[in-house]
């Protein structure tokens, strides 16, 4: 063997790195909460400021989980998906308006639709942060022990809806 | 119809560098003196072609032609004549044919002062930087053209983001295209000498002064940029190990290697394809930096728009230039002769040594920075490497260096030997040791890390006293050795300036009113108040601060907070009181009730040293390329030679 | 003339009044604390800043979680575990030691031994080698060509 191939070698690996690299989202971190109980909290309703709503509620239940706001761009992107989706009655959607003044949140609702079986109130961010919210919208599957099974960062894309939501969510009612 | 004339400038140039990319070298490959000839002119019309279409797209942002896309995005009516300038390589398309005009700038300038070298080495090394300049224009063209219009045209731009409207940007990205174009050059040098089978110490000497100029202009562009950061930015960090700063560093680190190598290939004949692998490795790593900042596989603050044809675009390109340079040194590298003999303890292997630190630093810095990408590519998660890793293993391998700067210059080629050594060195062991002992003193406390710090800074400069007496002795020193001392004394400076700054910096978060005052490092800030000034594109928040140390007024630092009309991010332009062994910094932060504002201070000692040691880098590489004996004809001897080795090839 | 009288006028005051300006933070040791864990963190809107530079919403909030995890007396590790057990070890600047970062923390040492390995070897080698090779061809040509010319 020329030793002197060695430096091709190493670039050769590199540029296979690279090449690979290219096909990966930098901007995307996968949430460690998969397959871990989802956290507990209790926080005040949207539309009902005394009534308070904990994740144990949804207990043998398989339902999503959407946290969205109305300063949020996306989430009106994503949304006419999820007023869609709601009409199907796969499973319960619960949404969580995260950082938002109360009218504004329900203004929105009222303006682009309510697929919410109801939406908890996070005004400090506090809930986003105990589920690892970095980019709002975000969208969690949680099963009927609530464990969180899948997240979604960002818009929900139809695809991602056809392929992974609903077959899984399909597979866990069963 | 003007933008359209830039953009044909460009088909032009790509037509043109296929010429000087591929007749020059089959002609000096096949003995053939007139295709050997086209070489300087297609590298004339070249550089002319793209300088043409720069100035077209220049003119296109003066006069605010908002048909075209790219100015469009990037400038507008309000945005003063001098950005609306610099905002040309503000962007991803116009710096990238920066890039390009560097190119065929420095091809131009080998072209120009190259009489001296013999016509078929001109042609080759013309030649290949030809092709890469074919490559790069394709690029342009292909995924990146800045000339693409926008139908119809908008009114108004979206103008220039705040950040870059700073006379940093007007320096920082040439100076720095400089040094990482410039590295093409002694790429070109080492291929042509390949492919001529002639890998001697003529080779060497001819692409010594071009190396040193572009490791010259590389250094400036990343101190600049540092500098920028730091007080752009308004956090009063100077270097973060950002992926794009890595980007840059990393050519740095082997370009600095290189003219080390260079030095013992040109002296002594030795390390010549060691030397090419890093000629090589220099101008690779500048093509991995672009692509790294270009193709969005790593966050980075400096990123541009990204767009996945761009990095497939780079990467071929990189696979192409790079993998075929490597196959050809494996080709040639086995017949290349060993050169001078030298023992183990001599100048040579000192330079080794410092090729081999280097070298390791910098794939240090290369792991840190594709790690991630690495373990995502895996499928291992994604994780990020930061300063804390970066600080953890870099400065375990510089120190090493810094301990042998002093050393080299005294070692004799060929043989060394330690006992004169260590009696010509003492004086400055001894200075060192108690420079390390006393002066963190003076600063403040004494921490070990800051005592080693500075005791290698004075171990160099005691070292560089010593050699200057002695040499005066035996009569008068080159410019090329001045220039190696003054670069060993900026690195000196700048080891100073790090351990100070990063030991004894301090910092306060307070809440002032108008009247309260804010002392750091026994400064003092009175704050005077805010008012509103307007600016040519926005409107600022002025504080004033008046600066006293021991009751003695220093003078009035005027910080801002400035709302640019378009763009919603306020902008912190911090205001720094400048001096030999500290600066100042203050930086207005949010407003707070009535007129009170958040205020952040800082008392930063030695940082300018940072900059200056790189300044004086800087300057010993200018005063080395200077040297006479690069300037002298070709002496007889190696054009026979060159003649010689020719016959035989 | 008026405006600089009336600063003057004002300065006078303010001379009087001087006094040491608060800090910002309520509680500086705290803010301290906060500063130091928060520079080793990234932050995941901006992502190249630190959670201590930046200021997104998302970091100020974050920050003001470390903030009550210091003062309800957690210690810096458990104060990065409560990030890294929400985000992931995406948010370390200084990557954890264990089996995906082993090549890592190793490699630039393990880059370090290979270098001065090779270095060892081949001055090694060369000493051989350039003690037993007679001149090649090449050379001797070069060589007869330069006492050509000294002689012409």
């Amino acid at each position: 063997m020329n030793k002197f191939l060695l430096p091709l070698g190493i670039f050769i690996v590199l540029v296979a790195l690279l090449a690979v690299g290219l096909n990966l989202n930098p901007r995307e971190v996968p949430s460690p909460l998969i397959g871990k109980p989802a956290p507990d909290f209790s926080v005040p309703r949207l539309h009902a400021a005394d009534q308070s709503f904990s994740p144990k509620e949804m207990l043998g239940k398989v339902w999503l989980f959407n946290v969205w706001a109305s300063w949020c761009v996306s989430c009106r992107e994503e949304h006419p998906l999820l007023v869609e989706f709601g009409k199907t009655g796969t499973v319960p959607i619960v949404g969580l308006n995260y950082k938002d003044k109360r009218e504004d949140g329900q203004r929105w609702l009222a303006r682009f639709g309510d697929p919410y079986l109801l939406s908890a109130y996070d005004a400090d961010g506090r809930v986003g942060i105990n589920y690892g919210v970095y980019g709002v919208p975000e969208t969690y599957l949680i099963d009927k022990q609530g464990v969180i099974r899948f997240k979604q960062i960002g818009p929900i894309t139809p695809e991602v809806l056809q392929n992974k939501i609903i077959p899984l969510a399909q597979e866990l009612n069963k | 119809m003007i933008p359209e004339l830039g953009h044909f400038a460009l088909m032009l140039a790509l037509l043109v560098t296929l010429v000087q990319g591929v007749l020059p070298l089959l002609g000096a490959q096949r003995n053939q003196p007139q295709w050997v000839a086209l070489a300087r002119p297609a590298t004339a019309a070249a550089f002319l072609l793209v300088l043409f279409s720069f100035l077209v797209l220049t003119w296109s942002f003066y006069s605010n032609d908002f048909s075209v896309e790219y100015v469009a995005q990037h400038s507008n009516t309000q945005l003063p004549t001098l950005y609306r300038i610099s905002a040309v390589w503000g962007g991803h398309e116009g710096s990238l044919l920066l890039w390009v005009l560097m190119l065929t700038g420095w091809a131009q300038a080998v072209a120009l002062f190259s009489r001296r070298l013999p016509e078929a080495m001109v042609a080759r090394v013309l030649g290949v930087l030809g092709l890469v300049t074919f490559g790069l224009l394709a690029f342009v063209l292909l995924t990146s053209s800045p000339f693409e219009r926008l139908l119809p045209a908008v009114e108004e731009g979206r103008s220039l983001n705040p950040l870059l409207q700073d006379p940093g940007l007007v320096f920082h990205p040439p100076l720095l295209y400089m040094g990482y174009v410039g590295m093409s050059v002694a790429f070109a040098f080492a291929i042509a000498a390949l492919l001529a089978g002639q890998l001697d110490a003529a080779w060497a000497r001819w692409s010594r002064p071009w190396t040193t100029v572009a490791w010259v202009f590389l250094t400036l562009g990343i101190a600049l940029g540092s500098w920028w950061a730091y007080y752009e930015l308004g956090w009063g960090g100077w270097w973060f190990w950002d992926p794009v700063e890595n980007a840059s560093f990393m050519p740095w680190l082997v370009a600095t290697a290189l003219i080390h190598s260079l030095a013992v290939t040109e002296k002594r004949g030795s390390f010549k394809n060691w030397t090419v692998l890093l000629a090589i490795a220099a101008f690779s790593l500048s093509l991995l930096g672009t692509f790294l900042v270009r193709s969005g596989v790593l966050t980075s603050v400096h990123a541009f728009a990204t767009d996945p044809r761009r990095g497939i675009f780079i990467l071929i390109l990189l696979a192409i230039v790079v993998g075929s340079s490597l196959l050809l040194f494996a080709a040639r590298a086995p017949k290349v002769s060993l050169g001078g003999r030298f023992a183990l303890l001599s100048r040579e292997t000192l330079l080794l040594v410092n090729n081999v630190l280097l070298v390791v630093a910098c794939g240090a810095v290369l792991l840190g920075t594709l790690y991630p990408l690495l373990i995502d590519a895996l499928g291992m998660g994604k994780l990020s490497v930061g300063p804390p890793y970066f600080n953890a293993v870099f400065v375990p391998i510089m120190l090493p260096l810094l301990v042998l700067v002093a050393a080299g210059p005294i070692a004799r080629w060929k043989h060394a030997e330690i006992g004169p050594i260590l009696r010509r060195l003492w004086p400055a062991a001894l200075a060192a040791v108690l420079a390390g002992a006393g002066l963190p003193l003076l600063a403040g406390e004494w921490h070990a890390y800051v005592a080693l710090a500075l005791a290698l800074a004075v171990w160099i400069a005691a070292a560089i006293v010593l050699q200057t007496v002695e040499r005066f002795k035996t009569g008068k020193p080159t410019a090329s050795w001045w220039g190696m001392q003054i670069a060993h004394c900026g690195l000196a400076a700048f080891v100073v300036g790090v351990a100070m700054v990063s030991t004894y910096e301090e910092e306060r978060d307070v809440r002032m009113s108008p009247g309260e005052t804010v002392t750091v490092g026994g400064h003092t800030f009175k704050f005077l108040g805010v008012h509103d000034v307007r600016g040519p594109n926005y409107v600022a928040a002025r504080g004033s601060f008046e600066l006293t140390k021991d009751g003695k007024p220093l003078r009035t630092l005027y910080p801002e907070k400035r709302n640019y009309d378009t763009s919603a991010m306020p902008m912190t332009e911090a205001a720094i009181d400048a001096g030999l062994t500290r600066d100042v910094y203050v930086s207005l932060g949010e407003p707070l009730e009535g007129e009170a504002w958040a205020v952040r201070v800082y008392f930063k000692p030695f940082v300018d040293w940072i900059w200056g040691g790189c300044l004086l880098m800087s300057l010993g590489g200018l005063l080395a390329a200077a040297d006479r004996r690069y300037r002298i004809r070709v002496k007889q001897s190696a054009a026979a030679t060159a003649a010689a080795a020719g016959a035989t090839a | 003339m008026k405006k600089p009288l009336a600063l003057a006028a004002l300065l006078c005051c303010l001379n009087v009044a001087a006094q040491e300006a608060k800090p910002l933070a309520e509680d500086p040791v705290v803010e301290q604390r906060l500063v130091n864990i928060a520079t080793e963190l990234r932050c995941l809107v901006c992502q190249n800043e630190s959670l201590a530079g930046s200021q997104a919403d998302l970091a100020k909030d974050l920050r003001r979680e470390v903030r009550d995890l210091i003062k309800e007396g957690k210690t810096d590790t458990e104060v990065k575990d409560f990030l890294v057990s929400r985000y992931g070890d995406f948010v370390l600047y200084r990557p954890q030691v264990k089996p995906q970062t082993y090549l890592l923390w190793a490699g630039p040492f393990i880059l370090l031994l290979v270098g001065i390995g090779a270095l060892v070897a081949y001055l090694r080698k060369r000493e051989r080698q350039v003690a037993d090779t007679p001149l090649s061809e090449e050379e001797r040509q070069r060589a007869e060509a330069l006492l050509k010319e000294n002689q012409s």
